[in-house]
Parts: C-alpha cells; structure tokens; sequence
C-alpha cells in the first residue's frame, strides 16, 4: 500500500490515484517480466528432460538456443544472415515509406489523384501479400529483386493508408491560413501538409516496419541462402531446432528495435502535441 | 497605384447550395475601404459578414461582382492579404517563431532580416519571452496575440479579422482590442473586421457597417468620429452604442420572426 494516497499532500500532488511509478520501478517492472518468462521457458524445458515427457529436441531450453546463436556467431556465420535480412528490411521498407507517403500525400490532398488511387488500393489490399509472393517469383525470379519489392508491397499499403487518413484529417482551416500567408504548391506540402499528417504517418511507419520483419522471413524461406528465414527454414530441415528458435529470438529483437527505432523518432518529431 | 480605395468591393453576392436549390447569403454589396482605414463588419450570426470576408480573402468565388485589391481583382488566396482567423488557426508543430516566421521563410528573407522580424512583431505583442514556446502551450488570448503577429510579419496591404476575439473570455477580448487599437497607430494597415460585437466595433472601427440579416446587404454605414484612443465610458461613445444597438435590434428580430 505504499503508493496508496496517506495525506493531503500527496493527494493535492498526484490526486487519487497517488503519485505514478518512477521510471526505475516501471524499467524493473519491465525488466523483471523478461527474466520471468526466460525462467518460465527454462522451467518448462528442464521438465520435460526431467520427467522425459517428450523428446526434449523439440522444446530445448534458452541455453541450447544461445549456444546454438554463440556457435552461429563464433562461426562467423550470423552476422551474414542478419546482415542479409537487416539490408532486405532496410532498402524494402525504405522504398515502401516513400511510395506510401508521396502517394498518400497526394492521394490525401488531391481529390482526382485519391480518385484513382484508392479504389486500386482498396481491391489490392484485403488480397493477403503471401498470397501474391509466387507471383513476385514468377515475375522477377527468386533473387533479391522479388524479396525486396515482397517487402515493399506489403509495407506500402498501412504507410498509404494512414498518410491518407492524415492529410484528410488536417484543419482546412490551417490549409487556408498558410495559402493566406503564400504557401502554395511544393512548399504547402513540406512546410504544412507533411508536419499536419505527421503523427499519422508514423504510426503507418511503425506498422511497416512490424510488418516488414513479419514478411521477409516468409521470403526468405523460398530460394535464399542468407537470412534469418533462411536459418528458420534451414534448420526444419536438419531438424536443428534451437537453431529455429535462436533465428526467431534474433527475429523478434530486430523487430522490437525496429518499432522502438520509430517510437523514438515519433517522440522527438511530435514533440510539439506534449511540450513539456 | 490609383490612389483610389484599397478595397472595393463590387455587386459581390454569394449564394450556397447545388443548382436549383441555392440559398443566397449575400445580397449585391458594394463597399470601399480606404487605405489606413479599419472597417467593421457588423451584423447578426448568418447574415453573410464572414462569407463576404471569405470572398476578400480569396477562400470563396463570389457568385457575382468582383473584389478588388489596389485595383487588381481577387481570384484567390494571397499573402498581400492577411487573415487573422477566430480560431487562432497557429501551426501546432512550430513554435511562435516559427508560426511568426512562416511569410518570411516562404519569401526566402535572410535570416538575420526573418530575426529582426520576428522581434520587432513578437515586441509589438509582447510575446518575446514566449518564442520558443509552442502553441498547445499558450492561453488562448497569446494564440491570438501570435496570430496577429504572424499575420503583420508577413508584411500584408490588407489585414482581414474574422471575429478574432470572439473565442475569448471578456476581460481578455478588451484588453486585446486595446493592443489591437495600439497596433493601427503604430502600423497603419487597412483592416476589414468582422464581429458581432458592437462595442468593439465602436471601440475600433473609423467605420461600422451593418448588415442586413440574410441574405446580407449593407443596411446602414456609422463613421465613427471618435478619437483614436477611445474611452469606452464616454458619452459619444455610448452614444454610438446605442445608435448602432438600435438599428441591429431591428435586424435580430427579422430572424425571430
């Protein structure tokens, strides 16, 4: 009970609720759920070797799979594969922002331009962007080409979306207010129309960039040699089954990194809805 | 320059609404306002004073007639003329700097020329202390106080106030119209004003035109010909109130009926 309100003070201070967690307390807080689920995860695999419930291949515990990650590494072997994944990611989600946002950004403000667009999006989007990898294939061979505009399609339609949602949302009176003090053609869109929509746009980039990690291992599962997926895909095979779930850790820690990447730059961008 | 009116404003009627089924808001009004003149329109809620501003500034085609600025007509938004909107309408993501240096930046002015700006007007508004601050962290009154300030910096002929102090609370709104009446004499621009108000537009108008409920058309021109700092407690003053008040009144009770 020890952040329950006890005096007037406090309460006139933090209200009800009484003061929030410091930000030590909540980095424990948060900290301390990792380590529990590490635990949770060890106690489980040290179970089923104990009570030999199943063969323990197939649930090995973090310490198989770090040292399946440390051999990788001491190989030389990871960075390749993450490198290989990482530059995917990187030129196939940079390529879709860009698509997503010039075109949501003309599409959000030009009524014929979003006239023709969006009925196209629209019929594309509900397709699934697996469903249309095999035609990638198809269409540019198995190489990176077809990987990386996998990644770029996938990514470009929440980018576009939001971007448009964005740019519909700004004040039509902030719109005449800049024409009034001259803004006009390029300059009303990177001096007035880009910052409005840009809270927007970067939840669209933190979808992507979710979204980008989520598909390059699908991928990369069909004709590479490099990558995560890869690792994922060659380690079915071989029945290497700490080595799928050390590529998957890596996965998820990419990823989270990515988001948190976006986050940051979203906080030092909107700075101005919560100035301190 | 003809040396004529800076604004003239010529058989502009505005109607709304698709083909066949139009509700006219503005009736054929025809007004000049003489360079250095501060003009308010006043009139009922809906009687078209703020369409007809729309149409000053650009955002709105007339129907018919035409508005012309220094003899050139209007055909669209343009920074020789500025706005100063009722809802402040700052830029969120700049900070009062930026807002104030918006024209400016657009016109590609030198820095160290953008930056005796932005004093000079932020000075004028006594708003200095607060220039890197944003707008969400303002008081309404120093929002519109910013947006005055954005406006003169961009160095318009025609400043146009769409009931700028409406939003704001009675004692701010006074001591705003005191900065506002300080402003003209230090910067002399030709001002068309918008308000309901009608001790603002005898506390700040060289003249009070009254409009007509809708569709709009001018009912009555009051010069003014008070001192130009006015004491709101005055006789004359009150005077001008009530003469004003009464021809309104008849205007309000045309929309009741």
């Amino acid at each position: 009970m020890a952040s329950f309100v006890s005096n007037v003070s406090t309460l006139v201070e933090s209200g009800l609720r009484g003061p929030a967690l410091t930000r030590r307390r909540a980095l424990a807080l948060r900290v301390g759920a990792v380590i529990a689920f590490v635990a949770l995860w060890s106690g489980l695999a040290g179970l089923v070797v104990a009570l030999r419930l199943f063969n323990p291949i197939f649930l090995p515990g973090p310490w198989l799979v770090l040292g399946s990650l440390a051999e990788l590494a001491a190989k030389g072997q990871l960075w390749g594969h993450v490198g290989a994944t990482l530059e995917r990611v990187a030129i196939g989600f940079g390529t879709g922002a860009a698509l997503g946002v010039a075109l949501g950004l003309a599409a959000g403000y030009l009524v014929p331009v979003r006239n023709v667009v969006e009925p196209i999006v629209e019929m594309l989007r509900p397709i699934p962007p697996l469903a249309v990898l095999p035609l990638f294939i198809v269409w540019v061979g198995i190489g990176e080409p077809s990987k990386i505009g996998f990644i770029t399609y996938a990514t470009f339609f929440p980018i576009f979306l939001t971007t448009v949602t964005g740019v519909r949302q700004i004040d039509p009176l902030l719109l005449r207010a800049a024409r009034s003090l001259g803004a006009r053609g390029l300059a009303l869109f990177t001096r007035v129309i880009l910052p409005a929509a840009l809270p927007d746009i970067l939840i669209g980039l933190r979808l992507g960039v979710a979204l980008a990690f989520f598909v390059i291992v699908i991928s990369e599962f069909i004709g590479a040699e490099q990558g995560l997926g890869y690792l994922i895909n060659d380690g079915r095979n071989f029945f290497l089954v700490p080595q799928m779930l050390g590529a998957a850790v890596v996965l998820g820690l990419l990823g989270y990194a990515g988001s948190e990447l976006v986050r940051l730059l979203e906080r030092r961008l909107t700075r101005w809805q919560h100035p301190a | 320059m003809t040396g004529g009116p800076k604004i003239q404003i010529r058989g502009v009627a505005k109607s709304f609404g698709a083909a066949g089924r139009t509700a006219p808001a503005l009736a054929e009004v025809d007004l000049d306002v003489a360079e250095r003149e501060l003009v308010c329109l006043l009139g009922p809620s809906g009687c078209g004073k703020s369409t007809l501003l729309n149409i000053v500034a650009g955002f709105l085609a007339p129907s018919t007639g035409i508005v012309l600025v220094d003899g050139r007509p209007v055909t669209g938004p343009a920074p020789e003329r500025g706005v100063v909107f009722q809802e402040y309408a700052l830029f969120p993501w700049l900070t009062v700097t930026g807002n104030v240096e918006f024209g400016p930046l657009l016109q590609s002015r030198p820095a160290a020329e953008r930056k005796r700006t932005v004093d000079r007007y932020l000075d004028l508004v006594g708003l200095r202390v607060h220039a890197d601050k944003f707008p969400a962290q303002l008081s309404g009154g120093m929002k519109q106080r910013v947006a005055i300030a954005r406006a003169l910096a961009n160095d318009p002929t025609v400043i146009l106030m769409d009931e700028p102090f409406g939003a704001l609370d009675a004692q701010t709104r006074e001591v705003l119209q005191d900065e506002l009446s300080h402003i003209q004499r230090v910067e002399h621009k030709t001002i068309l004003f918008v308000t309901h108000s009608i001790r603002e537009a005898v506390y700040l108008a060289d003249r009070v035109v009254v409009m007509t409920s809708a569709p709009g058309r001018i009912k009555q021109v009051f010069p003014i010909k008070l001192p130009e700092v006015r004491d709101r407690f005055a006789p004359e003053f009150t005077q001008y109130e009530s003469d004003i008040t009464r021809v309104v009144k008849e205007e309000v009770a045309k929309v009741r009926e």
